[in-house]
């Protein structure tokens, strides 16, 4: 396929899935903060710093409260990672690979940005529950879309590959600025406040529930190791590196533990890392650390795969004429 | 809503005569909308529309920033054309495409016609459309000019005009195919009770053609599509082609020429490129041979094309034969080239590089159409009845300084058909725009095509960019003619 569809494919998952998963931390944070009355606000900084924005959020708003940092996150234009932005990125992707694609994947996410973009021009406190529910819903119905109406073919897995190192980055960065928070709360497990703050972490990830199912108690470990270790959660980190293997795997033909270039080899040693990984050594070296490095190796195999597969570098070509590029967002 | 009390104002109306009557094959039509409870046709309208903008259907407008797309607008009222009116449509432009493509290779080639002296070399050589890099170039089947989309106007009289031929990259075919698409799903019962002829068969068509320019020895073609890129204005169209064909649509950053040949670039390295459906014009096609300072083009291309190792539609240069200054040669060169009389009108030209014509234009500006040569999409023109006596003199000024560079025209009162107002009918002016696709074995009419439709009171501009919409065209069938398009046997026709 052509690398700049490859490419498209590629971020139009990424971005997509970028504000889902936004959606869902507001979502979360903001029925959390309704639970607890007092402080409320502090919950919000955190917030931001998980989308890893805080710096620019500092210039433009300087401290944070509910009304400035769901502006920021929801609907800022001068937000790259912004709903709005990621929304509108992603449908720009889909135009340019909008014979790619199947008109249904198409018609969905111009059907999303519309209504992202009708919304924007509403007031953005007041946002109802419901408005959260819908992006992520659109979010579903377009990986089900996708799953349903496009071959599973080269560019189908370039998408999932997006779509999962995305998500490995965000559960990641989640769990990070979640659990240091919550730590010095760790001696009154069982308080109802308690339950009602780690309850919101499992909800940022959609997670609450098949953690019940699996673990039942809230047990602060037992969180890092569902939502970091587990290989059957579709929101876990290990289960998101577990798939997107795979795809990578079906991209180049390799067969199962091998390598064909640079973005291979270091997805592979990632996912050896985490199918070997046991959770008394990460917390003997430090959760933080370990997320951190995590962090780093996904940045590391979004940028081989960069190199490696949407700009290849031809030497025997001649006249090489502009290449399209995309900024990491 | 009902038609009653509609006025055709004296003008041509394409679904009522001058009585108020339905024309042949219009009235089921009418019966139907003006059937239907209070408010239904103004729902299925709002419904058109709001499907056109969530399938994204829309065309981008050059200097709006803030919002660069919009929807192309839509009007739910059919204009419908007679079996045998089109069979004639039909022939004419068969005829006309034939005769144009022997231009094109003529002038590129032995230049017979202008040595006899039936166009003059100047204007032909002067020409905006020429391509001194094209001469001498053999297409594949000496077919320059596969895709034609030609624009049509009925006038008071009845008759049909060819208004102008676009020969280079014609757009709008999508939306025909769109607009038929959304009148199916919101209209189906209207739809039903006529005998409408399909339009859906195009991209099998365009395909054929495309693949059947290949070179020689090549299996498997791999036909592309060329944008321009996603802010082109006629980006959806290029994507929806590409999409219904289920070729790739490639950017000029996708292409390279290596080794002599064309390729793309994808994930696993190079890949040869056949056939090239290029929507990009010919000066930013190869910067080696046209615009060096094109960003989009493939240094090499032309190249390549010469040596046959790729195939371009249309090929470069077919401009020169859609240049309005040759456009008043074009009954002479179908004369020259086929010893036929032409079946379709030109509209009466007059050319202001003659005396004699342009002292008649300075002096009739408020009655003619002036249009310059080498403008499209409805600018630079001055329509005078509509103009000011500032803008008449403005004009005056540039047709004296450059005489080359304008034509004029009598005011056609175009033909008009109903569209849907908040409350009431009311008729606006249209042309229509059919499209042709010149393969080596034979040449497709499609059946209908773009209706575009002035959709400001009174005026004559049809152009999308500057307040026009379109509407569904329905070629009907030769009576007892059962519809392929509609799902149900006819009743009573």
């Amino acid at each position: 396929m052509l690398s700049r569809v490859a490419n498209s494919m590629y971020w139009l998952n990424r971005y997509i899935e970028r504000a889902e998963n936004v959606a869902r931390f507001i979502d979360a944070n903001y029925h959390m903060t309704l639970d607890i009355p007092e402080g409320a606000s502090d919950h919000w900084q955190p917030l931001i710093n998980t989308t890893g924005d805080h710096e620019l959020f500092k210039k433009l708003y300087g401290d944070a409260n509910r009304e400035n940092a769901i502006e920021f996150l929801v609907f800022d234009r001068n937000n790259p990672n912004s709903i709005y932005s990621c929304v509108r990125a992603a449908r720009e992707n889909a135009r340019s690979v909008r014979e790619y694609i199947s008109s249904e994947m198409w018609e969905q996410i111009n059907t999303f940005y519309l209504m992202i973009s009708s919304a924007a021009k509403e007031v953005s406190m007041d946002l109802p529950h419901q408005f959260f529910v819908d992006i992520m819903t659109a979010s579903h119905t377009f990986i089900g879309i996708t799953d349903s109406t496009m071959n599973h073919g080269e560019g189908w897995h370039f998408g999932r590959l997006g779509r999962m190192l995305e998500r490995a980055d965000k559960t990641s960065r989640i769990l990070d600025v979640k659990y240091f928070i919550l730590l010095p709360s760790v001696d009154y497990i069982g308080s109802p406040y308690d339950n009602i703050l780690w309850g919101a972490l499992l909800r940022s990830a959609s997670a609450f529930e098949m953690y019940r199912k699996q673990h039942g108690r809230i047990d602060p470990k037992k969180i890092v190791d569902f939502l970091l270790l587990n290989p059957t959660f579709p929101r876990a980190v290990h289960y998101s590196i577990i798939t997107a293997m795979i795809s990578m795997n079906n991209i180049t033909g390799s067969a199962r533990g091998t390598f064909a270039n640079k973005a291979e080899q270091s997805l592979g040693r990632m996912l050896s890392e985490f199918n070997f990984a046991s959770l008394d050594e990460i917390f003997g070296d430090g959760l933080h650390e370990y997320l951190d490095t995590t962090q780093e190796r996904i940045n590391e195999v979004g940028a081989a795969i960069q190199k490696v597969f949407f700009s290849p570098q031809l030497d025997d070509v001649t006249g090489q004429s502009q290449t399209q590029t995309q900024s990491l967002a | 809503m009902r038609f009653d009390g509609y006025d055709t104002e004296g003008f041509y109306d394409e679904i009522f005569d001058e009585e108020g009557n339905p024309r042949p094959g219009a009235d089921l039509l009418i019966e139907r909308i003006n059937a239907l409870p209070d408010k239904e046709l103004h729902r299925r309208q709002k419904a058109a529309e709001r499907a056109l903008l969530n399938l994204g259907i829309t065309f981008n407008v050059y200097g709006s920033e803030a919002q660069t797309e919009k929807i192309f607008p839509f009007d739910i009222v059919p204009r419908i054309v007679q079996a045998d009116e089109w069979e004639i449509i039909e022939q004419g432009l068969k005829q006309r495409i034939k005769a144009l493509n022997c231009f094109i290779d003529d002038v590129y080639n032995d230049q017979k016609i202008l040595k006899d002296g039936i166009v003059p070399p100047e204007l032909v050589l002067s020409a905006d459309g020429f391509r001194k890099p094209c001469i001498g170039l053999k297409p594949p089947g000496g077919i320059w000019c596969h895709i034609t989309g030609t624009d049509l106007v009925r006038g008071g009289d009845g008759k049909y005009y060819v208004l102008e031929d676009n020969l280079r990259c014609p757009s709008g075919v999508s939306y025909v195919l769109e607009n038929r698409l959304i009148m199916k799903r919101t209209f189906p019962m209207v739809f039903d009770a006529c005998s409408v002829q399909p339009v859906t068969e195009y991209p099998n068509h365009l395909l054929d053609m495309l693949q059947g320019l290949a070179p020689a020895g090549v299996r498997a073609p791999v036909v592309v599509v060329w944008t321009p890129g996603i802010y082109n204005s006629a980006y959806f169209e290029h994507s929806f082609l590409a999409q219904q064909m289920g070729v790739p649509l490639v950017e000029g950053g996708d292409l390279v020429v290596s080794g002599g040949e064309v390729m793309m670039r994808t994930t696993k390295g190079l890949e040869r490129v056949d056939v090239i459906y290029r929507r990009i014009d010919d000066d930013f096609m190869d910067p080696k041979a046209f615009r060096a300072d094109s960003m989009l083009g493939v240094p090499g291309l032309m190249k390549a094309y010469s040596k046959g190792k790729v195939a371009l539609a249309n090929a470069p240069g077919t401009g020169v034969a859609d240049d309005k200054a040759v456009y008043a040669y074009v009954p002479d060169i179908i004369r020259y080239y086929l010893d036929e009389e032409p079946i379709l009108n030109n509209v009466p030209t007059y050319a202001c590089w003659r005396d004699e014509d342009r002292k008649y234009v300075l002096e009739n500006l408020d009655k003619l159409v002036v249009k310059a040569v080498n403008e499209s999409g409805g600018y630079g023109m001055l329509v005078g009845p509509h103009s000011t006596a500032e803008e008449q003199a403005k004009f005056a000024e540039l047709i004296k300084a450059k005489p080359r560079t304008y034509i004029a025209q009598p005011t056609l009162a175009l033909s008009r058909v109903p569209v849907l107002l908040d409350d009431h009918f009311e008729g606006r002016h249209i042309d229509l725009r059919p499209y042709i696709l010149y393969g080596k074995e034979s040449i497709y009419v499609m059946p209908g095509g773009l209706t575009r439709v002035a959709l400001k009171k009174g005026s004559l501009v049809v152009n999308s960019s500057q307040g026009g919409g379109s509407k569904d065209t329905w070629v009907l069938n030769a009576e007892n003619n059962s519809s392929p398009e509609s799902p149900l046997p006819q009743e009573e026709i």
